[in-house]
């Protein structure tokens, strides 16, 4: 295979305002052979994106190319005048960024925007484009092909958009694609639908591809080459298999450490009491409906949360999980008192609390306190660190003076930050450290219940394993419990006592870890439980292989006021009962409640099914795979 | 890089300082040539204004020359008037020196008071939102719909003229815009995470205002505090040009440059003099905000509101 794309030596610099230069990228070679698709894989700030850009010749403002060469086709793209750079960009090389909801106009149709680069380049006239998206649309498995051009991004799904960025990339059947991290901002359960779309278009069209991700996992999907980066520098390349099954590089490794493993129970360790009681409950949900708008005879205008029950109990940590939109976050903004509930209680330590925190006493708001995803915002960026600490420690406990700052530095050390952070300002301190920042905040307050909302989420898997592993210790220090949000059910996993699996507002599973990972599962808990990458090639035509995945990948969420929310994805669903009826409750083993309207008998029998059909896999691997043209079928195996 | 990479990977404890590397450095505040000149001609001004009386080579009011419109560097038996003199046969350079003292100081009070009043207001009712908003809201409505020049009128015709009287119709005048302003800021800021996190912790009103909203509101109110100043030096001249401003024969810049107009016709400077006076101040003062804003600090935007 010849090569289509070279870079050698490429080095990338920044200017610092007196003129001194920082290197982000400090010398890097890799080759794209035709056909094969390279992952970048590195933290943020290890420049990939950077690297990624570099071969559409560009580079972000601020940065310049300062030496080495990016061939494609052995043409040194660097060195070409802006106008053939131009004519390269859309055309040959095409860009896939992170955030197709931030990619797309609003308004403007979908067709219109796919079709605009391939016309613009003059690669096809407007009718042509027009068949060739619909084919492509086809081929991402998207759903109508004839009548979604007319739609506007809006209209369609966040998994569906960033399936139709990629449509917009391929229109011009370009040598090389680049994606830009195109399933991170994805819930698990549309990101495995997105790569399912993304690897088979890729082997249909033949397009070489560079993969730019810092998920591993993701990576032994869809890679044949890995390039791994660290500080702007390769620190490790080699195939897929190699790479994954047989790392060199410690930094690779450390890479391969941060992965988290799949959702497993160990079961010795976790032989959690199940006793629900209800003296030692913190935080206490019941029957709660919540949601935005106008409250008429106790239905919000727009529900978000119904028929909430759910606890957390002293010095637990009580996971909170499911797709975004499901209500997650709703349900943490309830019990902190920032939205008042429709219907139903929150209650304290066995009092129950007013809904508004307007009403609420100072010390029922010190019990509970709020932590933000996004540190960034969460934080006064014209605060020191130090006085941002401070506040609650004065607010709450009447700490001032040389007191309070000895405990400032005192939460600093608790959360493993250097003292002198304190005179410090956010915009100071890198992501991770805000967001440790931002946990000592809550801390300072000396709170019975932490409420955390995807604290990690924004974080690199480096990053925010060390988070994790910081709160794991806090909870031993401090005996806090714990509300833990998240849309990742393996971070959840590995911190959390119990779990709650919210889908589309209504609990539909919930109990000790241990039980949640182990079957019976409702249906919706196992379809997330099996969406999560795994560190495995091969991973991904095996899952798809898997009933509830046919059934429920490429489904959108439907809200309804009646019968099980899940209705429309599962693969049990029995219609005239589902969608009619609110589900009825199991309790398998104590603690251990499922929502669902099958028996437990056939919820355990779908169990074995779908274990043997587990077992035979391959066959079903390689159906799912194939494709008119019988060459993907064939990569699968060369690959697989 | 690398040993640092391994040494941290055998031990456990040292892995979060592997995140320091991408952290920022301190920023420190350091002004350009551009924001350092701003200042220079900013602090010259404002001793002119302090002692200009002692240092100018004429009082303000006196008729000395022996004609009107004179070029710069004339003399006669009195002395040299190095910038000419006015259609008064007055020297323009005291009345220039003389006329910092009035149109910086009253000026700067005036746009001070609207900021005062207009960002209390302003943030109070993003802060407070409902009826306080509504009802702050419509009074504002209701100032800026009139044209501020009749407005001014109205009152300095009503309540007589005097120095404190033009303050405060200009800064009521003038506090209505930065109203708006600081309104539309303080509702952006009102949405960030950091303020719901501090009225979730139950700080009250005043706090949130105070600490959460304005410090994060200074910069752009800042920014804007220069061009307000530009605003209330030309309105106040206004007035003066109209008999109601700054009475005769005390000089002020904006009336100076008013009354020497019709020197244009005779071909003299008389009336460029003061208009360069009131340019260099009013530009200096955006070239000190914009290099500051450029690389906001922090720590000096926070001392300057």
């Amino acid at each position: 295979m010849s090569e289509l794309l070279e870079v050698r030596g490429l080095k990338i610099e920044a200017k610092k305002e007196d003129g001194t230069p920082i290197p982000i990228v400090k010398g890097v070679d890799f080759v794209v052979k035709a056909g094969q698709v390279v992952a970048l894989i590195g933290e943020s700030g290890s420049g990939k994106t950077t690297i990624s850009l570099a071969a559409l010749a560009y580079t972000r403002p601020g940065l310049e190319f300062c030496g080495g060469e990016v061939c494609l086709h052995g043409e040194d793209i660097l060195t070409m005048p802006p106008l053939g750079q131009r004519n390269l960009r859309g055309n040959r090389v095409a860009y896939l960024a992170q955030s197709a909801a931030a990619t797309f106009n609003p308004a403007i149709t979908i067709g219109e925007q796919v079709t605009e680069s391939a016309v613009l380049h003059g690669v096809l006239t407007q009718e042509e484009a027009n068949i060739r998206a619909i084919e492509l649309y086809g081929a991402l498995e998207l759903p109508d092909p004839e009548l979604l051009g007319r739609r506007y991004p809006h209209q369609v799904s966040g998994g569906q958009l960033q399936r139709l960025m990629a449509a917009m990339a391929l229109i011009g059947k370009p040598d090389l694609l680049v994606l830009d991290e195109p399933t991170t901002a994805l819930d698990v359960t549309t990101q495995i639908e997105v790569l399912k779309a993304f690897k088979k278009v890729i082997n249909e069209e033949g397009s070489a591809a560079i993969y730019v991700t810092h998920d591993l996992a993701v990576v032994a999907q869809v890679a044949d080459h890995i390039v791994v980066l660290y500080s702007g520098e390769v620190q490790e390349q080699g195939s897929v298999e190699q790479i994954i099954n047989n790392p060199q590089h410690p930094y690779t490794k450390r890479l391969m450490a941060a992965v988290k493993p799949k959702p497993t129970v160990d079961l010795a360790s976790d032989a959690v009491d199940a006793r629900h009681d209800r003296e030692h409950d913190n935080v206490r949900v019941e029957n709660m409906t919540a949601g935005y708008g106008g409250i008429i005879d106790g239905k919000p205008a727009i529900t978000v949360l119904r028929d909430i029950d759910m606890s957390v109990e002293n010095g637990h940590v009580v996971g909170v999980i499911g797709e975004s939109g499901c209500g997650k976050s709703t349900l943490a903004r309830v019990i902190a008192g920032l939205l008042a509930p429709a219907q139903g209680s929150i209650s304290l330590d066995g009092k129950i609390l007013p809904g508004n925190m307007l009403s609420r006493s100072r010390s029922e708001l010190q019990k509970l306190q709020f932590v933000y995803q996004m540190a960034d915002t969460a934080l006064n960026p014209r605060q020191l660190i130090g006085d941002i600490l401070g506040r609650p420690l004065q607010f709450y406990h009447g700490i001032t003076g040389k007191e309070n700052r000895r405990r400032v530095n005192e939460l600093l050390e608790l959360v493993e930050l250097p003292i002198d952070f304190a005179e410090r300002y956010q915009t100071e301190l890198s992501g991770g450290q805000k967001q440790r920042v931002n946990l000592a905040r809550a801390l300072a307050a000396e709170p019975e219940v932490l409420l955390c909302d995807e604290v990690t989420s924004a974080l690199d898997s480096i990053v925010s394993s060390n988070v994790i592993k910081l709160l794991s210790k806090l909870r031993d220090k401090t005996g806090v419990s714990f509300m833990f949000i998240s849309h990742d059910l393996s971070t959840v996993a590995s911190f959390a006592d119990e779990i709650v699996v919210l889908y589309a507002g209504r609990v539909v599973e919930q109990g000790p870890v241990a039980k949640i990972l182990a079957p019976p599962f409702h249906p919706y808990t196992r379809l997330l439980i099996s969406s999560v990458p795994e560190l495995r090639i091969g991973w991904l035509e095996e899952t798809m292989g898997k009933r509830e995945m046919a059934v429920g990948i490429a489904r959108g969420v439907e809200i309804t006021e009646v019968g099980c929310p899940f209705y429309n994805r599962c693969p049990m669903a029995i219609e005239g009962t589902c969608n009619l009826d609110t589900a009825p409750v199991h309790e398998p083993s104590s603690g251990h409640l499922i929502a669902c309207h099958c028996s437990l008998e056939d919820i355990i029998a779908v169990e074995h099914e779908t274990q043997q059909i587990l077992k035979g896999f391959e066959g079903i691997g390689d159906k799912v795979d194939i494709n008119p043209t019988g060459k993907a079928a064939v990569l699968t195996q060369e690959h697989f | 890089m690398t040993d640092n990479i391994t040494s941290t990977g055998e031990e456990e404890e040292k892995t979060i300082y592997d995140e320091l590397h991408d952290a920022p450095p301190k920023k420190k505040l350091k002004l350009t040539w551009v924001g350092k000149l701003g200042v220079t001609v900013v602090a010259f001004w404002v001793v002119m204004a302090l002692i200009g009386p002692y240092i100018a080579p004429f009082h303000e009011a006196d008729i000395i020359a022996d004609d009107s419109y004179l070029p710069a560097f004339s003399t006669d038996s009195e002395g040299t008037y190095i910038l000419g003199t006015d259609y008064l046969e007055r020297d323009i350079l005291s009345r220039i020196i003389w006329g910092a003292r009035t149109t910086i100081g009253i000026s700067f009070v005036a746009t001070l008071l609207a900021y005062m009043m207009g960002v209390t207001l302003g943030i109070g009712a993003a802060v407070a939102g409902g009826w306080t908003d509504m009802i702050l809201s419509r009074a504002n409505d209701a100032i800026l719909s009139l044209p501020s020049i009749m407005l001014g009128l109205l009152i300095v015709v009503a309540l007589g003229t005097s120095i404190p009287i033009l303050i405060l119709t200009a800064s009521l005048i003038y506090a209505a815009s930065v109203f708006r302003i600081a309104r539309a800021l303080g509702q952006d800021i009102m949405v960030i995470d950091f303020v719901e996190a501090a009225r979730v912790r139950g700080e009250g009103l005043w706090w949130v205002i105070s600490r959460e909203v304005l410090p994060n509101a200074a910069m752009p109110l800042a920014t804007d505090f220069g061009l307000r100043l530009v605003f209330v030096v030309l309105f106040i001249s206004s007035l003066s040009f109209l008999g109601l401003g700054i009475q005769p024969p005390a000089a002020d810049w904006g009336s100076m440059v008013r009354q020497n107009l019709s020197g244009l016709g005779y071909g003299s400077y008389a009336s460029v003099w003061p208009a360069l006076a009131i340019a260099s101040f009013t530009i200096s003062i955006n070239l000190i905000v914009d290099d500051i804003s450029a690389k906001s600090g922090g720590s000096l935007a926070k001392k300057m509101i």
